[in-house]
């Protein structure tokens, strides 16, 4: 596998497209646990960031996940845009030089990005956040030692889906108590969206 | 500067822009910046807060007082971005209460631990006697 700049963006663009496509199911699932604005968010976010990273000529990956990352910050507001926001600066430092990554930088890539996102909302696994989708993602793909982006895709919907039996212990949801059983959280299936636009990225 | 700086985020650009003024009456010789809001919806924007604590900075120190979660994740990234953060502060407080106390032991010349502190007292305060 190679994962060069053309991949990142193919990436971003992909990503973006799913989130446009899904805006009103992101919406849907934060109305029913949170304030009903992840859809918009997200949605808000990544048009930003594909328009800003169309048009420009990275030397690296670094500096393109840092342009990522500092639009995402920038636009996506809520607790998502520090999230992701820290996410891809993680990436962007871990890819920093690098023209094109091999499957072991890629995977370390996301564990940094994982950390990125504990550091920054410091939620464990079974708290209801997108936690619950990338540690047992990146778990999956540690274990493997390659980027099995189409397994871990699969993983990641099923990760997601089983957030819905959790009650949220972070984040807004949180305020809501047992009451947040029975359904998925927002920022799982936002995530993995973003595994499965990795895994299409990584295919054609 | 003589006193700790006040740095207000909140979700509402009203609800920090209303507190500032609560405060200003109180205590006018304390700078308090606000940042509310997310390009005038709900939410918070690190970059508005770094440009926050930016305008207020002193070396006597800046504290930090937010008001739900994800603000928090925000302000941790403003400081984060910035050169000089050792002075910077971010309060454990509730958010009308505590600036309340801040910008009063502020006003007294505490230092930025005093006023931390005080502030963070805010929580255990008993607003109504049963
Ligand atoms: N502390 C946290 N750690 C990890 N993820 C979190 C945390 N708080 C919230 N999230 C994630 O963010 C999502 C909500 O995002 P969003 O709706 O954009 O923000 P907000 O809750 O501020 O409206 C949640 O579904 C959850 O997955
Ligand atoms: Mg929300």
């Amino acid at each position: 596998m190679a994962f060069g700049v053309e991949q990142a963006k193919r990436w971003m663009s992909i990503i973006n497209d799913n989130i446009q496509q899904q805006k009103e199911h992101l919406t849907e699932l934060d109305q029913a646990i949170g304030d009903g604005d992840h859809g918009l968010n997200m949605a808000r976010g990544f048009q930003e960031v594909v328009e800003k990273i169309a048009s420009a000529n990275y030397e690296d990956l670094g500096s393109l996940f840092k342009d990522v990352s500092m639009t995402l910050i920038a636009k996506v507001g809520g607790a998502s845009g520090p999230l992701y926001g820290t996410a891809f600066l993680k990436m962007s430092l871990a890819l920093a030089g690098k023209k094109e990554a091999d499957d072991k930088e890629m995977v370390a890539a996301l564990e940094a990005a994982l950390d990125g996102i504990k550091a920054r909302g410091k939620a464990n696994v079974g708290e209801k956040t997108m936690v619950d989708v990338w540690e047992p993602v990146m778990e999956f793909l540690r274990e493997k030692g390659s980027m099995q982006a189409k397994e871990a895709a699969l993983l990641a919907k099923e990760k997601m889906e089983h957030t819905k039996e959790l009650e949220a212990k972070k984040g807004r949801a949180a305020y809501l108590g047992s009451r947040s059983v029975g359904h998925i959280d927002p920022g799982s299936a936002s995530s993995y969206l973003l595994f499965a636009a990795l895994a299409e990225a990584l295919e054609g | 500067m003589k006193y700790v700086s006040l740095v207000l985020i909140s979700h509402s650009e009203e609800i920090v822009n209303g507190l500032k003024k609560l405060l200003n009456q109180v205590q006018p010789d304390v700078s308090i910046a606000v940042a509310g809001g997310n390009d005038g919806e709900i939410g918070t924007n690190t970059f508005r807060i770094k440009e926050a604590i930016e305008s207020v900075y002193s070396e006597k120190g800046v504290v930090i007082l937010f008001d739900l979660g994800s603000a928090l994740m925000n302000a941790e990234l403003a400081i984060e971005m910035l050169e000089k953060t050792d002075r910077i502060a971010i309060a454990d407080a509730p958010l009308v209460e505590g600036a309340y106390i801040a910008a009063v032991e502020a006003g007294l010349g505490k230092s930025l631990d005093e006023v931390v502190r005080a502030c963070e007292q805010a929580k255990q305060m008993v607003k109504v006697e049963r």
